[in-house]
Parts: C-alpha cells; sequence; structure tokens
C-alpha cells in the first residue's frame, strides 16, 4: 500500500501536467486551476498519509522502496527507475508537495487573468512531478532525470512571457549555466559508476565506505558539487538566479526560492558519506557556503527591486544550507532547507500580491507606507522577514540558523564568525525592505484587493514561518528535537551543542541588525534613495560576476567562434552540399520526361547491371 | 546435343529480346513501341519455355500463362491509351512530345 | 532431322522481329509480328510445349493482335503517316540503341556461353496441357487469381481510359 503510493504521488501531477499541455493552451482557466492546483494538493493529500503512516510503524529497513522498472542491463551496469522514501525524502516530499500546494493555489490567483495560464500550470505541475522524481529517486540516474526536468521546466517558466527579450535572455542564461553544472555532475555520476558498477545510493555509498577515499572519488565529489553548485546559485556558478526573477512571482517563490535550487543542498545531504570521507571537499563546500552567502547579502543591500532582493536573500540563506554541510551539520542544513522553503515562498508570495497591487512595479523606492493600504499582506511580509532575519525565539528562521552557527562553530570559528555577519547583514537588508516599502511616505497608490485564494496560502505559510521552527530547539530552550530524530537513522547522531553564549550572540545579532536598520531607513530621518557610490554599484550588480564573465569566457568564446566560422569542418559540409547540389543539378537533366530516354537509362542500367553480374 | 535444346532456344530469346529492345528505344511511334515490348515479353515467355524443357516442369508453362495475361492487360491499356491521344489531338503518336502531357 | 522446324521456326522469327521493328508502314509491322507470333508457337512445340504453342495461336496472335488491328485501322493512318516515320528512321538514331541493344546480346550471350551442355530435351515427352492445368490450379492457384486481378485492372483502366472518346472527335466531352 505504502509502496503504492510513492509513484501515485509523482504520476498525480506528472498527469495533470499531460492533460493541461495536451489542451493545447485551449483549457479556461477555471479548469486549468482546478487541474494543476488540485493535482498537486492530492500529491500533498497521499504524502501525509504516506509520512504519517512511516511515522507511526517505520519500514523495518528505514526506508520504503518501490521498483518501477529495469532501466538497463549490462554487464558491469545496471540503472533501475527506483523510488525510496527514506526520512530524508520524506522531509522533502512534505515540502515540495506541500509548499507547492499552497503556491500553486496562490498562483490560481496571481495568474487568473493570463492567457496562457494553461501553459503556464502544465509547467509547474510538470516541475512539480520532476522535483518530486529527484527527491524519490533511489538510483543517481533517475535522480539525474528529475534533476535535468526541474532544469528544463526552470527554464520554460523564467521564460513564461516569452514575448519580452530579456526574459527570454534571462531563461536562457539560466539553462546554460546550470548546464555547466549539469555538465559536470554528469561527469561525476559517471565516474561514481565505474567504480559501483551501479548508481544506485546504497551500494554507491558502500563503495565509499568499504574502499579508501582516492582520488578518484574526490573528483567525483568535487564534480558532483559542480552540479550541486549551479542548481543551488552558489559561488562561482550563481550568476543566473537574480535574472531568474523575471518569471511569473509563483514560479520565483516555488522554483528560485523554495525547492528546485535546494536540490544541490539535498543531493550533497543524499551522498554525504561520499564527501564526509574527502576533508577537501567538506571544505570547499563549507567556503562556497561562506562566501556565497557573505556577497550574496551584500548585493541584497544595495538592491532596489523586490524581487532582487529576494533573490539575493535566496542565495544568501543557500549559502548557509551549503556551510552547514561543509561543517558536517546535515540536520541543520535539512532544517534550514525546510523553514527558507516557508519563509522564502511567503516573502516572494507577499512581494507577489505587492507587485499586483502597485502596478506592477517592483522598484521599492517606487512603493513606500503600504502598511496601513495592505495590513494582511504587511503582516505576512513582516512574518517573513522575520523569519528571514532569525528573530529569536518566535521564528522558524531562528531556530535552523542557530543549528547551523552552533554546527560553523564547531568546525571553525572564522565560520562562525563569517555566519554571524551574513545573519547581522540579512536583519539589516530584509528589514530595510520592509521599512521602505511598508513605512514612510507613499510613493504609488494600491489598488484593488488581495484575494482569499492568495490570501489563504499567505496565512498558512506565515504560520509555518513562525512555528515552523518548533520541531527542533536547541537544549537550552526546550528538549524539542523531532527532526534530528527523524533524520538520525541516516545522518547519525546531532553534534552536542555549544556554550551558551553562542545562543546568545545569534539571538542578538539579528536585533541589531533591525536596529541598524531603523537607524538608517525609518521613516522620517531615513533615507529614500538608493545609495550610488561605487561599491554599491558594484554590489548591485552583484559584485560584476556578469561582466567577469562576459570579459573571461563569452567574449573569447564568441570571437574564437567568428574566427572559426570558415573553418575545414565547415568547408567539408558546405563542400558536400555543393557536390549534392550539382550532382543534383546533372541528374535533374535525365529527368526530360522523354519516355524513349527512360527506356534507354533502364536499359544501359540492364546492361552495365549485367556485364557486371557475367564478368567471369 | 540436339539443335532443339533449350541453351538454342534461350539464345533466340536473347535475339529476340534485343531486337525488342532496339524497337522500343529507336522508334518515336507508341504503337511501334508498343509491339516491341510485344516481341521483349515473348522473348521472356520464351525464355521461361526454354527453362520448363530442360527441367522438364510445367512450371514453364505456368509462368508463360502468366507473360500472357499481363500482356494482354498491358496491350488493353496501352491500345486505349493510344486512342485517346489519337482522339485528344497528337494523330502523330509521337513519343517525344510525351513531356507536354501536363495541362 | 527433328531439329528441322526448330531452326526454322528460329529463323521466321528473328526475321521476322527485325523486320517489325524496322517498318514504316504500321500495318506491315503488325503483320511481321503476326508472324513473330506464329513462328514462335513453333519453337514452343519443338521444345515440347504444346499447350503453350497454341495459347500463344489462339491468345497472342488471335485476341491480342486483333486489338492491335483494330487500333490501326481506327488510327486512320495514311501516306502523311508513312513518310513521317521514314523521316523519324533516320540512320543516325539507331546507332545508340543498336549499340546498348547489342551490349546486351553480346552479355547475354557470353553467360548463356557459361551454361553447362544440358542434358538432350529431345528424348524427353512434351509436357501436355494436363500437367500444366494440375499445377494451375494446385500450388499456383494464387497466381491464377492474381493474373485475373491483373486482367481485370487492365479491363477496367482501358474502359476507363477510353470512356469519352467518341468516334473519331476529339474525345473533349
Amino acid at each position: 500500500m505504502d509502496a503504492l503510493l510513492l509513484p501515485l504521488i509523482v504520476a498525480c501531477p506528472l498527469l495533470a501536467a499531460g492533460v493541461l499541455f495536451l489542451s493545447a493552451g485551449r483549457m479556461p482557466p477555471l479548469p486549468s486551476c482546478v487541474i494543476g492546483a488540485g493535482s498537486v494538493g492530492l500529491s500533498a493529500l497521499m504524502a501525509v498519509v504516506l509520512a504519517i503512516g512511516f511515522l507511526q510503524t517505520p519500514p523495518p529497513t528505514g526506508a520504503l522502496h518501490a521498483t518501477l522498472w529495469s532501466w538497463m542491463q549490462v554487464e558491469g551496469f545496471s540503472a533501475r527507475i527506483a523510488f525510496m522514501l527514506d526520512p530524508l525524502s520524506l522531509v522533502m516530499m512534505l515540502v515540495v508537495t506541500g509548499v507547492g500546494f499552497l503556491i500553486l493555489l496562490y498562483a490560481c490567483g496571481y495568474m487568473h487573468d493570463d492567457p496562457d495560464i494553461a501553459r503556464f500550470f502544465g509547467c509547474m505541475t510538470l516541475f512539480v512531478a520532476a522535483m518530486l522524481v529527484l527527491v524519490f529517486s533511489s538510483d543517481l540516474l533517475s535522480l539525474y532525470i528529475g534533476w535535468e526536468g526541474v532544469g528544463i521546466c526552470s527554464y520554460l517558466l523564467i521564460g513564461f512571457w516569452h514575448t519580452d527579450t530579456a526574459n527570454v535572455t534571462a531563461a536562457r542564461k539560466a539553462f546554460i549555466v546550470t548546464r555547466i553544472g549539469d555538465a559536470a555532475m554528469l561527469c561525476g555520476l559517471l565516474l561514481l559508476a565505474t567504480r559501483a558498477g551501479t548508481l544506485d545510493v546504497a551500494s554507491v555509498l558502500q563503495t565509499v565506505t568499504t574502499r579508501p577515499a582516492d582520488l578518484q572519488a574526490a573528483i567525483a565529489a568535487f564534480l558532483l558539487l559542480g552540479g550541486a553548485v549551479a542548481k543551488s546559485a552558489q559561488v562561482p556558478l550563481q550568476t543566473w538566479l537574480p535574472d531568474a526573477m523575471a518569471g511569473p512571482t509563483p514560479v520565483s517563490a516555488l522554483i528560485h526560492a523554495a525547492t528546485m535550487v535546494t536540490a544541490g543542498v539535498y543531493l550533497i545531504a543524499r551522498l554525504h558519506p561520499l564527501f564526509a570521507s574527502i576533508p577537501v571537499a567538506m571544505t570547499a563546500v563549507a567556503l562556497i557556503g561562506l562566501i556565497t552567502l557573505l556577497l550574496a547579502a551584500g548585493s541584497a543591500l544595495v538592491q532596489t527591486d523586490i524581487k532582487r532582493i529576494l533573490a539575493y536573500s535566496t542565495m544568501s540563506q543557500i549559502g548557509y544550507m551549503f556551510l552547514a554541510l561543509g561543517t558536517g551539520a546535515w540536520q541543520a542544513a535539512i532544517f534550514h532547507l525546510v523553514t527558507h522553503a516557508f519563509f522564502k515562498a511567503l516573502l516572494f508570495m507577499a512581494a507577489g500580491a505587492i507587485i499586483l497591487r502597485v502596478h506592477h512595479r517592483q522598484d521599492i523606492y517606487q512603493m513606500g507606507g503600504l502598511a496601513h493600504a495592505m495590513p494582511g499582506v504587511f503582516a505576512a511580509f513582516l512574518a517573513g522577514s522575520a523569519a528571514l532575519a532569525g528573530l529569536p525565539l518566535l521564528t522558524a528562521g531562528f531556530y535552523s540558523k542557530e543549528m547551523i552557527l552552533q554546527g560553523a562553530w564547531h568546525a571553525d570559528p572564522m565560520l562562525w564568525a563569517g555566519a554571524l555577519l551574513g545573519a547581522f547583514a540579512t536583519a539589516i537588508y530584509i528589514f530595510r525592505c520592509v521599512f521602505i516599502v511598508f513605512f514612510g511616505p507613499r510613493h504609488t497608490e494600491p489598488h484593488g484587493r488581495t484575494g482569499a485564494i492568495m490570501a489563504i496560502p499567505l496565512v498558512c505559510l506565515a504560520v509555518l514561518a513562525l512555528t515552523g521552527g518548533w520541531m527542533e530547539m536547541p537544549d537550552a530552550i526546550a528538549p524539542v528535537h523531532l527532526l534530528s530524530n527523524l533524520l538520525s537513522p541516516l545522518f547519525g547522531a546531532p553534534m552536542p551543542e555549544g556554550p551558551h553564549w553562542l545562543l546568545w550572540a545569534g539571538s542578538l545579532v539579528p536585533l541589531a541588525g533591525i536596529g541598524v536598520a531603523w537607524m538608517l531607513w525609518q521613516p522620517r530621518t531615513g533615507t529614500r534613495t538608493p545609495p550610488e557610490n561605487a561599491l554599491a554599484r558594484l554590489a548591485r550588480a552583484g559584485w560584476d560576476f556578469d561582466t567577469l564573465y562576459d570579459v573571461l569566457i563569452v567574449r573569447p568564446f564568441t570571437t574564437l567562434g567568428q574566427l572559426n566560422q570558415t573553418d575545414i569542418c565547415d568547408r567539408l559540409s558546405d563542400a558536400t552540399a555543393a557536390t549534392a547540389r550539382a550532382g543534383g543539378r546533372v541528374f535533374g537533366r535525365m529527368q526530360s520526361g522523354q519516355v524513349r530516354r527512360y527506356a534507354g537509362w533502364i536499359a544501359a542500367g540492364t546492361v552495365v547491371a549485367l556485364c557486371l553480374g557475367v564478368r567471369p | 546435343m540436339s539443335a532443339a535444346s533449350p541453351t538454342h532456344a534461350l539464345l533466340l530469346a536473347t535475339l529476340l529480346f534485343a531486337v525488342g529492345m532496339l524497337g522500343v528505344l529507336a522508334r518515336r511511334n507508341l504503337l511501334l513501341m508498343l509491339m516491341s515490348i510485344e516481341i521483349m515479353l515473348n522473348a521472356a515467355a520464351l525464355a521461361f519455355i526454354a527453362a520448363g524443357a530442360r527441367w522438364h516442369a510445367a512450371q514453364g508453362q505456368v509462368m508463360f500463362l502468366m507473360i500472357l495475361s499481363l500482356a494482354a492487360a498491358e496491350a488493353a491499356v496501352g491500345l486505349a491509351i493510344i486512342l485517346r491521344l489519337h482522339s485528344a489531338g497528337r494523330p502523330t503518336l509521337d513519343a517525344d512530345t510525351g513531356n507536354r502531357l501536363k495541362g | 532431322m527433328s531439329d528441322l522446324p526448330f531452326i526454322l521456326f528460329s529463323l521466321v522469327a528473328a526475321v521476322a522481329a527485325i523486320m517489325v521493328v524496322t517498318r514504316a508502314v504500321a500495318v506491315h509491322a503488325l503483320l511481321y509480328l503476326v508472324v513473330v507470333l506464329l513462328s514462335l508457337a513453333g519453337v514452343f512445340f519443338a521444345l515440347g510445349a504444346p499447350f503453350a504453342a497454341m495459347l500463344e495461336v489462339i491468345i497472342y496472335a488471335g485476341a491480342v493482335m486483333v486489338l492491335f488491328v483494330f487500333v490501326v485501322m481506327m488510327l486512320n493512318l495514311g501516306r502523311s503517316d508513312r513518310d513521317r516515320e521514314r523521316h523519324w528512321m533516320a540512320p543516325a538514331v539507331w546507332i545508340g540503341p543498336a549499340l546498348l541493344s547489342g551490349l546486351l546480346l553480346i552479355a547475354l550471350c557470353t553467360t548463356l556461353r557459361t551454361i553447362p551442355p544440358t542434358a538432350a530435351s529431345d528424348t524427353m515427352a512434351p509436357i501436355g496441357p494436363q500437367s500444366v492445368g494440375l499445377l494451375l490450379y494446385g500450388p499456383y492457384v494464387l497466381s491464377v487469381e492474381l493474373a485475373s486481378f491483373l486482367l481485370l485492372a487492365g479491363l477496367v483502366s482501358a474502359f476507363h481510359i477510353g470512356r469519352n472518346i467518341r468516334g473519331t472527335g476529339t474525345g473533349e466531352p
């Protein structure tokens, strides 16, 4: 029964995607919404049933398995399409289906007057299906299918409004940059396959434990890290995420905040014994996370577009998760992944509600004073901001970030210090956004109301963003360890907690950040213009990674391409074409339409064939 | 070896075939081309009969019957086309103007 | 001396065939074609296939040739047609086809020379209609059906093509 539910959860949105795509855009909005949100809702329902069953009577092996079919079976390698439900995929499943359902519900309201709504929901449900495949796969090859599936859906949805060139360019950029990572990841998978003879996760990890970590394993780990870095928008392949905000806001909420971009975190957590056996890789993961979280937080401080602020914030928060992974605090990474999905989806959806009501403006300096006009959205955004900043005790973000900080302290106090600095910056940039958008003089008069269908997901996620952290608390506050206990069969016991003053530091820094933000951007005396010095400009452009890549990679590549436009290979194919054309012209003469000529050619062919045939 | 051996019959068939082909290729009149085709068909039929005689099998004559029906059908259709062409304003029955049939 | 009919008929057939393809008047060619068919019937008889010989006379030289004669009559050919045929048969026209046919003849004859000497056929009894009929309505019944299909198709298409011809007019409805 349970093992049967597993493929059904995937099949539900997949079927919906098929129906929506096959309608070829002719399906009216209401059925599109019902099918799109309903199928994911059904998946969420089944996921809850499955989760309850799993928690009440855990399977003896610690995981449910459902092998769908054997994909390929050759000497020395076998691959199956197989699903598995263990605590890690259980958590991910609940996040994907639960948050996914809420966001799709929200999208029903957000997209209701879009003519292409069927295509939108088709892509969204396809994305959910692909993400579930990614999460459920017990075989890395089928995981890779899901990995590419979410990539293509991300591409399709970033460029959803494809009549605007900028959107399409952004989509292409996201696709190409993640493709670089995907290529690395595929190489890594192949390396692992040559070691283990299969890509089954359990067998691969067993090979890691039975064979000492050698250079090959290290290379494979780094290649997989490349894939994870590109997918999760970490330095140095982070440039695509801010541009990806060109897509509709529900897409940003679901794909580029809550689920897809955390796939890299999931991948590393899934293969954590491999990474744990290679200290260099662990250090690299932690450093990448730290650098990303600081750079992205710095960028977020000076952005003027509300969605770009949230995009940089997403990069920064995933940087936290990478930091946690790199310090071996696996539970902390997954915990933060979950809470981040709650509060970042909430923030994006609240931002979407604001954008809808201020005539699709996204510049925060054109908003202002919206707290009175839309108190509900303000409350939701405030809840999300508090969770993101990590307001102590009250919010989910506090607990998960605290856990990461503890892990970082154990690994290296320098990492801890960097992460604490990041937390400080996080509180500043998000409350800068809050103060500028919701307080002060009003620049744009909002119109309309936020409908119930958009409000319900906001309320649900606001509650989750505030209370979702209570499933895991430090011992100093309350000995609750639901998530750690759930995940401990997979990750082992969590680390012991550090001294109490760590907790105090982690609690006070966000408060200090909010205070600084209040001092700088308070309604009466705060500045209402974006900073314009050189450093701010650099940070606003994402530290100019785009320009750097343009100079270092893109331009040499295109120059090389232009130089090489008529190379020998080209000549070869051109010559083939020319020969074919000339031959066509010659043989075309034969088609004169004269019966006797044709008969003559037939006779000549017969004679030649005979002469060849009778040659002694 | 008798002169009436299948090998000699095959020689005759070859000769007839070549002559028929000569007619098809050289004549411009469709009627004459059709007659030449009849000669070629007969050459093929003769080859079958000769083969039947060589192995003393009745299958040769069976195949001859097939060729006979083929030739009958071909003559019927071909002659109908010739009549049609003739009545449609091409009394010369010139095969080389066949490429101007369209329209 | 039993070879005499074979040699005779063969020579007549070969010469008559050459006459067919070289005549300028259609009726002459047609008559020579009848000669070819009749002499071929003789050759068949000499090869021990009396049934085929009879069919050749009755169907080919009879029915099919009558068809040709009818058509030639309907075409209403005259002196001008003969002159045009003469004009079309300029010597230069024959070079290419003759070359091709000659090559074909040489190639086929070379092949025939490689055939090992055959057993004497004249010792064998002729194959009568009975054995042919047994074969035709035994294992080859399907091909008989196919032949009937072919004839039906020929009938239908000839009827269709000739449908709108009215007398010797333009044929346009």
